[in-house]
């Protein structure tokens, strides 16, 4: 499995990491060898095994309906980069 | 003092040959000695812990104290502590002040623990040597030119170099267990769901938990007591009563049946690692366990499985880390796309990037069914390996890590040789088992951990097979020359 | 060409839960910004989801009553994408596993047929945060209070073929929720929310078009005038040689058309995957047959009850079942007026009449429909009559106090004694002798016409209050003498 550098930066934009082009060669090639560790999976057939998402067998638990919280924006804002009138700022969303 | 065990200090604290506030002040200046060289603590709470020790004091005084009263202890940097920094190893939580505590910090802190400070890690606990911290290198106290495992590095170098009598690690491949088997020291990963995760900031949340690192199988036992248990706050939390861990300490362990996983044994494994194995083996045997041996065909598919479940799940866990409500944020963003491009390129490390660009590629579409949900089957052919061999045994038994610790910057830039120091935990983790590394004679003057392997809840046997190898040897009692 | 136009919807209903989906924040709409974002609304590190049981029991509710199977196991799952107002960058949703599959809700269209409409799923997931667009200096605001507010998607089949189609499923829809209470159905406060997969075909194509996505509607209105005019832009790129591209267009009612919105649209690429954080969601029997118990009469049901036990006409039923309050409100006053279609045209008449002249929602109706009753109870025993009854209630509605209070304190009580009535019918046939000896010659197909002469003039006299009934008795007899 070898990943071009379209591949690199159309992953590296999904998770909104900024690859200069300089380090997409290196990185492609990195997650490439990552890629054929993983491909030893193709070893085994897996057609008629269920996935297996958690490790132990429990189901959702469900909690009352009851308001527990109470407000503390002031705190949890404490280390907000950006903060006005209770609301956190980012730059200009264009609809 | 400081060698002491837990089990010796809480004896020496409540027949008052020394305070807590004594212990504590002690251990706080051996953290100033010692810690310039080893960098195991990225913050110290001096004031919150003498604080802490002058309550457990009162406690002691007032008879009321228990088994962790007055103990000074450390947390890895990825639980978060209220009012006190949390950082996670990373760039991206540099100056993050936790606005509440984790349940297991919480938990520790009712029983009495005093908290020293929080120890270095991986950087989101992603990483086998301690490298890939933003807080630079943490150096292994039995030779500082080498590392001292991860992704608990921290709390390893600190546990093994007596900064302190016990700290908090999390695993999620083996991030416990083998940092604890390059520094000689105790470390528990429990079941899946024993400790609760509320409050550990997350690597991959099917497989994280939270565990002791300490200098003996009786003390990780003290420790999981006060960590483990039901948390309502998190829904994966098995709802179950903790067993009597320190009760359970007491059995002999003839007839126990010690599984030998084959493929664990061959070929990877250092030969003097292998030796280390063979001897401790021999001493349970002595002991009266019988060995069997088991076979877990696809174990060696759980590296491979874990680099796909694993970074899949990080890096759905780390997109919260996007610069806008806390955490690093870029200077002068021009657009939304921005902000977030260099608030996280900026915020995260080489190896954290890498694994959520893995993660990403592997859910992305076309790619989900080949890479997440076949890495998912696999977790299941793993999950009944070990099925199969626990019907035929009692406990597993192995090396924890392939080989002793490995200079700095050795493995740095081979990712994927990295991952392999992972090759006899991870299986582990994908299983949702608890695992154990506890040490075994040392190789060439460098630790060996010996890992042990028990059914999902089974901690207490887990933990009384340790016990009674450790009161039959003095492996765990070795310490590093220059931290004595 | 003939074109036929294919429309599903996918409506997002906040569920009327005191807390969030996942925390213990408050749902109350219109609170400060981000003071009711709890650690986990936030995002912040190592905060865990739980799951809200009264969420939960709200989608079982949802699909007992429109006759879907659901599951007995479902899976809550990741949405994966970056976006301010989401603060995990991940949404927590139901992907291949829903709690609710598939059902049936039947319209009603304009010309009274009916027909069915497949609703393919619904399924739990949490709302996102709100964007501020005001200018703080350029930039945008966030507040995250709706952030993990429980939403209901219920996502329709392709069934409807046009804008009235769609308009009468939402609104069916939109009846649903709100009967059975998972829902208050507030779409000015964002509560129901609705967006449209509108494509068109040749008439008798077997396949379907490209669809374009109109996200978030939020009236019934604008659903109607959105779907027609994208209808009508798809027509034309079409029969001017284009191609409808899949897209996700967003409705402005200020310009009444819909516009593209590239920049959700790029890369969407959602990576789903089962959250980890949460099992698998189990709903056993017991569970639903415990919703099922408190489940409350559904809309289709009870109009066909109020036709049969209030032998209400067809018309009159559907109107006063339209809305679970509307028809709780009749039936109370009906309890207490004792006469089922007098009450039913007192509802649909006069307060309806005063409800919509004042802009007011029968919710926050001044008359209490127990006090509706009372009024009606009044008219039925003679204590007054229907004109007068008019005035009382205007009293009513102004505060004047109850239907008793109002008659006691004006002093309408309808005059029903016989002596007095006879007395009054004596003084005008005395005084309007010219009248009475008109009428008594007259042809006696006429008579009837002018005995209101009369009756208007002792009705005067008796500032109304003179029972008809008892005039017009007493009248024919002295006048027939």
């Amino acid at each position: 499995m070898s990943l071009s550098a379209d591949d690199v930066a159309k992953i590296a934009h999904l998770a909104r990491l900024a690859v200069e082009p300089r380090e997409s060669e290196a990185l492609g090639r990195e997650l490439s060898s990552i890629l054929d560790l993983v491909a030893q999976m193709d070893a085994v057939d897996t057609a008629d095994v269920p996935p297996m998402a958690h490790p132990l067998e429990m189901a959702q638990r469900l909690r009352a309906d009851v308001v527990t919280e109470e407000d503390r924006r002031e705190r949890y804002q404490a280390h907000a980069p950006a903060v006005e009138n209770g609301l956190f700022l980012v730059p200009k969303v264009l609809e | 003092m400081h060698n002491k065990t837990i089990a010796e200090l809480s004896i020496a604290l409540r027949d008052g040959q020394v305070s807590s506030t004594e212990l504590t002040t002690q251990m706080l200046q051996r953290v100033k000695t010692h810690d310039a060289t080893l960098n195991s603590f990225v913050t110290v709470t001096e004031d919150l812990a003498l604080a802490q020790a002058r309550a457990a004091d009162e406690r002691i005084a007032a008879g009321a104290a228990g088994p962790l009263t007055g103990i000074p202890i450390a947390h890895k940097d990825i639980f978060c502590t209220l009012d006190v920094r949390t950082s996670c190893g990373s760039r991206m939580l540099e100056g993050f002040v936790s606005p509440y505590d984790a349940t297991v910090v919480a938990n520790l802190q009712r029983a009495g623990a005093v908290m020293l400070g929080k120890t270095n890690m991986d950087e989101f606990a992603m990483g086998s040597s301690n490298e890939t911290s933003y807080y630079g290198p943490v150096r292994n106290p039995w030779d500082t030119e080498t590392v001292p495992g991860g992704s608990s590095g921290g709390s390893a170098a600190a546990v093994a170099a007596r900064l302190c009598a016990a700290a908090t690690g999390t695993d999620t491949g083996g991030s416990i267990r083998q940092p604890a088997a390059l520094t000689g020291i105790t470390g528990l990963k429990p079941t899946y769901g024993r400790c609760s995760r509320w409050g550990m900031i997350a690597f991959a949340s099917s497989l994280d938990q939270a565990g002791p690192m300490t200098r003996s199988a009786e003390d990780a036992a003290l420790m999981l007591a006060a960590m483990a248990g039901f948390d309502e706050r998190d829904s994966t939390s098995a709802q179950r009563p903790v067993d009597d861990y320190v009760g359970a300490l007491g059995s002999p362990i003839k007839g126990v049946r010690i599984g030998i996983v084959k493929e664990f044994m061959g070929e990877g494994l250092d030969a003097g690692v292998g030796a280390s194995v063979s001897a401790a083996l021999d001493e349970l045997t002595r002991l009266g366990a019988e060995l069997v041996e088991v076979s877990l065909p696809n174990a060696g598919l759980s590296v491979p499985a874990y680099y796909v479940v694993a970074p899949a799940e990080c890096s759905s866990n780390l997109a919260r880390f996007d610069g806008v409500r806390y955490g690093h944020r870029c200077t002068d963003p021009k657009d939304l796309e921005d902000l977030y491009k260099r608030s996280r390129s900026e915020g995260f490390g080489a190896e954290v990037k890498r694994r959520i660009m893995i993660g990403t590629y592997a859910l992305s579409a076309g790619y989900y069914d080949a890479y997440y949900l076949k890495a998912q089957k696999v977790r299941q052919l793993i999950a009944d390996d070990f099925r199969r061999a626990f019907a035929a045994c009692d406990v597993i038994v192995g090396p924890t890590a392939p080989g002793t610790a490995f200079r700095l910057g050795e493995k740095a830039d081979d990712p994927v040789s990295m991952y392999l120091q992972d090759i006899y935990t991870i299986a582990v983790n994908l299983a949702g088992l608890p695992g154990m590394s506890i040490p075994a004679p040392a190789s060439d003057g460098m630790p060996v951990g010996l890992q042990l392997i028990g059914n999902y809840f089974d901690e207490a046997r887990l933990l009384n097979v340790a016990h009674q190898l450790q009161l039959a040897t003095d492996w765990h009692r070795q310490a590093p020359a220059d931290f004595v | 060409m003939q074109w036929e136009t294919v429309i599903g919807l996918e409506i997002h209903t906040q569920l009327a839960t005191r807390s969030k989906i996942f925390s213990g924040s408050s749902t109350a709409f219109g609170a400060e910004p981000n003071t009711q974002a709890s650690l986990i609304d936030l995002g912040m590190p190592g905060v865990l989801p739980v799951l809200n049981k009264e969420a939960v029991r709200m989608a079982v509710r949802f699909g007992k009553a429109i006759g879907a199977q659901v599951a007995e196991r479902s899976v809550f799952a990741r949405k994966n994408y970056f976006y301010p107002d989401l603060p995990k960058g991940y949404q927590i949703s139901q992907y291949e596993l829903p709690v609710v599959g598939s059902g049936v809700v039947e319209i009603v269209l304009e010309d009274g047929s009916t027909r069915p409409v497949g609703v393919t799923r619904a399924h739990l997931e949490e709302d996102a945060g709100k964007s501020l667009h005001e200018d703080f200096h350029g930039m945008t605001g966030i507040d995250l209070n709706r952030a993990g507010t429980p939403l209901l998607e219920i996502v329709s089949e392709p069934d409807m073929r046009s804008a009235k189609e769609a308009v009468a499923y939402a609104k069916k829809i939109h009846q649903i929720v709100t009967y059975i209470g998972i829902c208050d159905g507030n779409m000015q406060e964002g509560s129901f929310r609705m967006d449209a997969n509108v494509s068109i075909r040749p008439k008798g194509q077997a396949e379907f078009g490209t669809r374009a996505e109109l996200k978030n509607i939020n009236s019934f209105r604008f659903l109607e005038k959105a779907i027609n005019f994208e209808v009508a832009r798809q027509i034309e790129v079409i029969e001017d040689g284009g191609k409808v591209v899949q897209e996700t267009r967003l409705y402005d009612a200020n310009k009444d058309e819909t516009r593209s919105m590239r920049s959700k649209e790029e890369a969407n690429d959602y990576r789903y995957f089962p959250d980890p954080d949460l099992l698998p969601l189990e709903i056993d029997a017991a569970f639903i047959a415990e919703v099922v118990e408190g489940m409350p009469e559904l809309p289709d049901a009870r109009r066909e009850r109020f036709e049969s036990e209030y032998g209400l006409s067809a018309y009159d039923a559907d109107v006063l079942t339209g809305s679970r309050i509307q028809a709780d409100y009749f039936e109370a006053a009906a309890r207490t007026g004792g006469d089922a279609k007098l009450t039913a045209n007192w509802v649909m008449g006069d307060l309806a009449a005063a409800l919509n002249k004042e802009g007011v929602d029968i919710a926050d109706c001044p008359v209490a429909a127990a006090d509706l009753g009372l009024l009606v109870a009044r008219i039925r025993d003679n204590t007054i009559s229907g004109k007068i009854a008019k005035d009382v209630f205007a009293a009513m509605w102004a505060g004047e106090g109850s239907a008793d209070q109002v008659i006691e304190a004006k002093g309408l009580k309808q005059i029903t004694d016989t002596g007095a009535i006879e007395a009054l019918v004596d003084e005008v046939l005395a005084a309007n002798s010219a009248q009475v000896e008109n009428y008594r010659s007259a042809d006696p197909d006429k008579q009837p016409k002018m005995l209101g002469f009369f009756v208007g003039q002792i009705m005067k006299r008796s500032q109304g209050k003179a029972n008809p009934q008892q005039v017009n008795e007493l009248l024919r007899r002295k006048l027939g003498g």
